[in-house]
């Protein structure tokens, strides 16, 4: 199929596909999936610019779909989802910026490569050790038969005291998110945690949701079914003002975008579903390999000089 | 509970069927005319294109949730 926008000849259904299996990540992990997507635009021929601001654009579909799903499983705080867009666009900004700075100091792709791989394989090492632990405390603590399945939103973690510290912080204004169980939290420690997820956002690509959804658990004290639906739904706000700046460059196809929707549509709503029949720390548990697939991707392009 | 996992596939490998016809169909009538149009936009209205990208994305994510939702709720409901 010929997409005018891009001048690309792209099969229809090996977008459909990947849209499909990215999908399935966004619904259940609550990210964007940027990480596959942009190496999967490249490998069909799209230009570099054209993959990232298209990218983006399916990224607002699939979102969309998985949020609505999660909304009807009562995963999504609306209020917490709307205070960290205002944070991760500012951040999103600031990430822009230091990329232009090392462009023009003419180092950004060692500095990015390196600053990615530390990145990814911080937060992979840092969530194996944490759901590890605490899937053992659960084990010793709770009769096996009550851990089947995801009956209780209520989260355990081995980070909990550090998560009660960083809630103790008293900086006015202090908001309560009722919806997620945070009595009381400083406006901006959120708009903080945000800010820092929008600026490598902005400074490595993508929704960067390998960093927000770990970050809302471990530091503002989110459970996990809620981190991740209320993570799509700040990514519709986020992706959705990075699609219009890239539109407005020239580096968005519209139709790709549509047609790799479509795939999307199903697997966001199968892996939003799926968030049912697991609990946090397994859900995080399985999360840990998506870091460690980035980081592979980017000491690849390191080594061998192609980028994906 | 094997019975239910394969009520479950079946119902769920007919949505994929259905839902897969009517995306085909999709592609070669919506997508097919709106080609041009959109080009024309991104060539000589950027603003607009762009406004209209977030429109046509989120408007064809809000359509196929109701319709998978639709279908497999319907789907589902017969089998049952």
């Amino acid at each position: 199929m010929f997409f005018p926008i891009s001048g690309a000849h792209i099969s229809p259904i090996y977008l459909a596909i990947v849209g499909f299996l990215i999908g399935i990540l966004g619904g259940f992990f609550g990210v964007g999936g940027s990480f596959i997507a942009g190496p999967a635009l490249r490998l069909a021929g799209l230009d570099w610019n054209f993959a990232v601001g298209t990218d983006l654009a399916h990224i607002v579909g699939k979102s969309v779909v998985a949020a609505k799903r999660h909304r009807a499983l009562g995963n999504i705080d609306l209020r917490l989802g709307l205070i960290m867009a205002i944070g991760t666009i500012g951040g999103a900004e600031v990430g822009a910026q230091l990329i232009q700075m090392l462009k023009r100091a003419g180092n950004v792709n060692t500095v990015v490569s390196i600053v990615s791989i530390v990145v990814y394989l911080g937060i992979s090492s840092f969530m194996i050790w944490e759901s590890w632990k605490t899937l053992q405390m659960q084990k010793n603590k709770v009769p096996r038969a009550n851990l089947k399945g995801a009956k209780t939103k209520q989260d355990e973690s081995a980070f909990k005291p550090a998560t009660r510290a960083i809630q103790r912080v008293k900086i006015w204004p202090m908001v309560s998110l009722p919806v997620s169980g945070v009595k009381s939290i400083s406006l901006w420690i959120i708009i903080f945690v945000s800010f820092i997820g929008g600026v490598f956002s902005g400074f490595l690509g993508g929704g960067a949701g390998y960093i927000r959804m770990p970050s809302m658990v471990y530091l503002l004290g989110i459970p996990t079914h809620l981190a991740v639906g209320t993570d799509l739904f700040e990514i519709i706000i986020s992706a959705s003002y990075g699609t219009i700046t890239h539109a407005i460059k020239g580096n968005v196809d519209i139709l790709i975008a549509l047609v790799m929707n479509t795939g999307a549509a199903i697997g966001a709503q199968i892996g939003a579903i799926c968030t049912q029949y697991f609990t946090g720390p397994k859900i995080r548990l399985a999360f840990v390999p998506l870091p460690l697939i980035g980081a592979v991707i980017v000491i690849y392009t390191l080594w061998t000089g192609h980028k994906l | 509970m094997k019975a239910d996992t394969a009520k479950t596939l079946r119902a769920f490998a007919v949505e994929l069927g259905v839902y897969a016809a009517l995306v085909v169909g999709y592609f070669f009538l919506v997508l097919h005319f709106l080609g041009d149009w959109l080009h024309q936009l991104e060539l000589h209205h950027r603003t607009t294109y762009a406004w209209t990208a977030i429109l046509l994305i989120v408007g064809q994510a809000v359509v196929l949730e109701n319709l998978t939702t639709f279908l497999l709720r319907m789907i589902r409901g017969r089998s049952e």
